[in-house]
């Protein structure tokens, strides 16, 4: 890879690791149009994976934050994660007030008792 | 069926696009969302003309922070790759989903070739509820300026967690970080309407810290491997008893 100037590799990862394996299956949604349906049970079971390497990634960047955010306090991340989902649950599974009562609570406890 | 809307030219249906998109409620969901991505890049150390095109190619959010998290942790390619492609699955049925929609006997098929790449689930979700009151010609143009204003939104609010995080004193940094992680766990359990959606989060949730926490090698292919697998044999294991 040495013929790759290194500002570009960033933008050939993205094209060969981001947009290529995500595209492929807005491709093969075109192409087979009539394939399988929503309840096959590949679907479902790839529905499964997909959902737990995202949620993974989520836990991952609150529980390993890097930058700004390792600077809070573990619990307190932890903790204001919780209070957003309990919030979603409670306001009628609203997605705005749920994010909006995580972010308050993750700046109050910082100022109440972070650092 | 006369009363289906009409235009005069696809400009117009294309504009009339862009107005359904700026005036949903998805404008709100994308910026909230693309302000904690653009805040993750600057976090990662890449550039903001690279999260621009990020977001034009891939329009993906989940498999942009996928692909911006994993790039920053510099797991190895091959991972980063199975990764992304897992979380992209889903967009398969949508586009299979869309078509018959868009679709008329006079449509080519590099007509189709936009609506396909823009295919995500905010424009799927209002493409499924206005398409039926637009007659068929007008379709695509309209899809497509639905589209721009989505993306239009999403590439702005970027820019703009990209440079806030640059600038913003460190708490206020930390928070705009914390509106990944964040927004993506309320909105995931919001669209978990089966078993196995639900389980796969609880099983990732817990999976992914625990792996990481071990060292195990390739993790986040080991919690969608193992947590998916489980939450889909129990999903399996219910409707058989059912």
């Amino acid at each position: 890879m040495s013929t790759v100037p290194t500002e570009l590799w960033p933008f050939l990862v993205l094209v060969l690791v981001g947009f290529m394996p995500n595209e492929i299956w807005r491709a093969f949604g075109l192409v087979l149009a009539r394939g399988l349906n929503e309840d096959s049970e590949i679907v479902v079971w790839s529905r499964g994976v997909a959902t737990a390497i995202l949620a993974g990634v989520i836990a991952k960047l609150i529980v390993f934050s890097s930058g700004a955010l390792a600077a809070i306090p573990l619990p307190i991340r932890i903790g204001a994660a919780v209070v957003g989902f309990s919030a979603f649950l409670l306001m009628r599974r609203s997605v705005f007030a749920g994010v909006v009562a995580g972010e308050a609570a993750l700046l109050a406890g910082t100022l109440l008792f972070g650092r | 069926m006369s009363s289906l809307l009409t235009f005069a030219s696809s400009a117009r249906a294309f504009l009339s696009g862009v107005k359904a998109a700026l005036t949903s409620v998805f404008v709100l969901v994308l910026a909230g969302t693309y302000l904690g991505i653009g805040a993750l890049a600057h976090d990662a150390g890449l550039a903001s003309g690279w999260l621009a095109l990020s977001t034009i190619l891939v329009w993906a959010a989940p498999a942009q922070v996928i692909l911006i998290s994993t790039l920053s942790t510099g797991a190895p390619l091959f991972e980063i790759a199975l990764a992304v492609t897992l979380s992209a699955v889903r967009l398969f049925p949508m586009v299979v989903a869309l078509m018959p929609m868009l679709r008329s006997p006079r449509t080519r098929l590099h007509d189709l070739l936009l609506p396909t790449h823009f295919t995500s689930v905010s424009m799927w979700v209002e493409s499924l509820r206005l398409l039926p009151s637009i007659k068929h010609e007008w379709r695509i143009p309209f899809c497509n300026g639905l589209s721009a204003g989505y993306m239009g939104t999403a590439l702005t609010f970027g820019f703009v967690g990209f440079y806030l995080a640059a600038g913003l004193p460190p708490l206020l940094a930390g928070s705009l970080l914390f509106l990944t992680p964040m927004s993506f766990l309320i909105s995931t359990a919001r669209n978990a309407r089966m078993m196995v959606d639900k389980l796969g989060l609880v099983f990732g949730l817990a999976l992914g810290p625990i792996l990481t926490a071990q060292h195990v090698e390739l993790d986040l292919m080991w919690t969608g491997a193992v947590g998916g697998t489980a939450a889909y044999l129990m999903h399996r294991a219910r409707e058989a008893i059912r």
